[in-house]
């Protein structure tokens, strides 16, 4: 503060608006956008009713199924993904301690939701993707969008999630998919973009149609690139699964921001390592999956 | 199944943006480096004109860049051209719908590519069958045509194989299967064999000519090596720039090249193993000499046969076996030596 003494005010304060005009402007944007959210709150909700639905029937059916059906269903797709017994044992034995340590239908709903945002941005981001690499123009309006996205701190997303659909699953939701999606457009445009050109030229010549040369050469091509993102999102949707305990998801990550606010260490632990334990499983299976697809495409003669 | 010549007119390529608006001063006679200095775009064919022989094999041979993958993508139009004709059976390529053009890709052309262009994620069945796969042919149907070719092309066994398991060699047997099992009277081959090592080489050209003799195909055989050109070439054009500098069979062009580019290009082949006895005898003076040649055979092979009997005189017979000119071991030996500039290949021939 020395300095200060001797420098004139506006040096040493910066020079903000007057707190009364900040006051005037922050009430006028917000009394709008409320009045829009509320005058169309019935059609918002409306739309947003089947999703909650379905949200909750899913939630319900991973938590109340029986542990062992749930545990074994797991325990073939991780196999089936990764076809590696090590994996399979270690997902056996990381939700063998979950439901040790009573998180077991915690676990289950953070799964719930994290499978349906990973579907809903693989559905979305695939599409999109495509569009991206067959328009060079669909290319340059997407790109900015999500370099902006993806810059973006994961907590703000929530703040016009918010605003919009209010506190719950769905609004956690969308604040989820629209985290994770990017990689996944980003990845399948990439992916189509660097197909052999000399293949695409084949199927031409053949006389493929766009949608056969799309089925048959482009997306089984890609497929390797577009597992990578798939995988991306998984991971992402997780990780923004746990932030979205911020605006009324459950699950583990609800624990986690309780303990965080109360300083409960070994729940904190507890389910901070259940959450790592999901990723890896997560990851490695996905990764194994990807693998297994890039098999033929890798040259060994030349 | 009859194959049709292809006409090629006064076809033009210019790459860039803007190509159509430079075609009247490139008809005019602006150079490719003008046009590229000038102007930033690049001249890719000028003035191609080529009838391709009806069930023949037509060669184009010319250095790397010369526009023969230009040239052999405008038959199919996987490249639009700036102006000229494409004819096949009446029909100018270039002017077909997309529905037309997409027909004519799908049952007149089939095409084989330099670096193979296999579907790295399907068998070698699974790649055979692609072509008759997007026509809609039922897949039982397609799969027994494919096996048959695949067979023809030497790979049985190999049905169940995905590509990065094949040698480069077999790699193309499969594009070649692929190809084949279209059934189309066109069959583009853009230096489909380049990329192979020599031996392998010369025996996918023997599978060619084999199955040629059958199937009687029109045939559009790109490479920038003229054994092979004078193997494989019932007719041979000679690209340089996007320009045709010469045209014929393979007999002409090493007799006669046209300039110093296609003497540079003769220079180095086995002539005796493509100049027919017929093209150096000389008249018969008297009563024929020595013993019998056909005619057709060529000078390598007419040499080898005259020592191996000890003759230095032999004379040349036609198809109905009279006599039609005399021969002299020294003349053949004199007509397999290369002449080294052009001026001697003319005077030579
Ligand atoms: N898409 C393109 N855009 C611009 N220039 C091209 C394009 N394709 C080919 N060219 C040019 O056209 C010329 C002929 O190319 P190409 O037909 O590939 O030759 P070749 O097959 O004989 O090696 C080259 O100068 C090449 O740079
Ligand atoms: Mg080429």
């Amino acid at each position: 503060m020395a300095l200060c003494d001797y420098l004139p005010a506006l040096l040493c304060k910066f020079p903000a608006l007057s707190d009364t005009t900040i006051r005037a402007g922050r009430k006028t944007i917000d009394d709008g956008f409320r009045g829009f959210v509320r005058s169309y709150s019935s059609i918002i909700d409306a739309a947003v009713q089947p999703l909650q639905v379905f949200l909750n029937y899913l939630e319900r059916l991973f938590v109340t199924s029986p542990w062992p059906i749930i545990l074994i269903v797991m325990l073939v797709i991780v196999y089936l993904g990764s076809r590696s017994l090590r994996v399979t044992i270690g997902t056996a034995l990381a939700m063998y301690f979950i439901g040790l340590f009573g998180l077991w239908n915690d676990a289950m709903v953070t799964l719930a939701m994290t499978t349906v945002c990973t579907i809903f941005a693989i559905l979305l981001g695939i599409p999109i993707g495509i569009l991206m690499a067959r328009f060079d123009r669909v290319q340059a309006v997407v790109n900015p969008v999500l370099d902006v996205m993806q810059t973006m701190p994961s907590f703000v997303y929530l703040i016009p999630v918010v605003m919009i659909f209010g506190i719950g699953k769905v609004p956690g939701m969308i604040a989820v998919v629209i985290y994770a999606v990017p990689p996944m457009i980003r990845l399948t445009n990439l992916g189509i973009r660097l197909v052999d050109k000399e293949v695409l030229e084949a199927a031409d010549a053949f006389g493929s149609s766009g949608w056969q040369k799309l089925k048959n050469v482009q997306i089984p091509l890609a497929l390797p690139t577009i597992m990578a993102g798939i995988n991306q999102t998984i991971m992402m949707s997780l990780a923004m699964v746990v932030v979205a305990s911020m605006v009324g998801v459950g699950g583990l990550g609800k624990n986690v921001l309780g303990a965080i606010n109360n300083q409960f260490f070994t729940v904190g632990f507890l389910n901070g390592f259940a959450l790592v334990a999901i990723a890896i499983i997560f990851d490695r299976t996905s990764q194994a999956f990807g693998k297994r697809l890039q098999k033929h495409s890798e040259v060994i003669h030349g | 199944m009859a194959s049709h010549a292809i006409e090629i007119k006064s076809l033009y390529k210019i790459f860039g943006p803007r190509g159509a608006d430079y075609i009247d001063q490139v008809k005019a006679g602006l150079s490719k480096t003008d046009l590229n200095a000038q102007y930033g775009h690049v001249l890719g064919l000028q003035d191609i004109n080529i009838s391709m022989p009806a069930g023949g094999v037509m060669v184009v041979m010319g250095l790397s860049g010369s526009g023969k993958s230009t040239l052999i993508r405008h038959i199919n139009r996987l490249i639009e051209p700036t102006s000229g004709e494409v004819l096949y059976d009446g029909v100018d390529v270039c002017r077909m719908n997309e529905r037309d053009l997409r027909d004519f890709r799908r049952h007149k052309t089939a095409m084989v590519f330099q670096k193979f262009a296999l579907l790295p994620h399907r068998t070698v069945v699974e790649n055979t069958v692609y072509g008759l796969e997007i026509q809609g042919v039922p897949a039982a149907e397609s799969e027994k045509r494919a096996r048959y070719w695949i067979e023809r092309v030497g790979l049985s066994g190999f049905e169940h194989h995905y590509p990065n398991q094949l040698s480069g060699g077999m790699q193309q047997r499969v594009g070649l299967a692929r190809a084949l099992t279209n059934d189309a009277e066109i069959l583009l081959m853009d230096e489909a064999y380049s990329a192979l090592d020599p031996l392998i080489r010369v025996d996918m050209q023997t599978v060619l000519l084999d199955l040629q003799k059958e199937l009687k195909k029109t045939v559009v055989f790109i490479t920038h090596d003229l054994d092979e050109a004078l193997r494989l070439g019932d007719k041979i054009a000679i690209l340089r720039d996007g320009r045709v500098v010469q045209q014929g069979t393979g007999q002409e062009i090493v007799l006669n090249p046209a300039d110093d580019y296609i003497t540079a290009f003769v220079k180095e082949v086995n002539r005796g193993r493509v100049i027919n006895v017929e093209t150096i005898m000389k008249p018969l003076s008297g009563n024929p000499e020595g013993m019998p040649i056909e005619s057709g055979t060529v000078l390598e092979a007419a040499a080898r046969a005259m020592t191996a009997a000890g003759q230095s005189n032999a004379h040349v017979v036609d198809a109905a076996g009279r006599p039609a000119g005399a021969l002299a071991l020294d003349t053949i030996i004199a007509a397999m030596v290369t002449p080294t500039s052009h001026d001697e290949a003319q005077r030579a021939a």
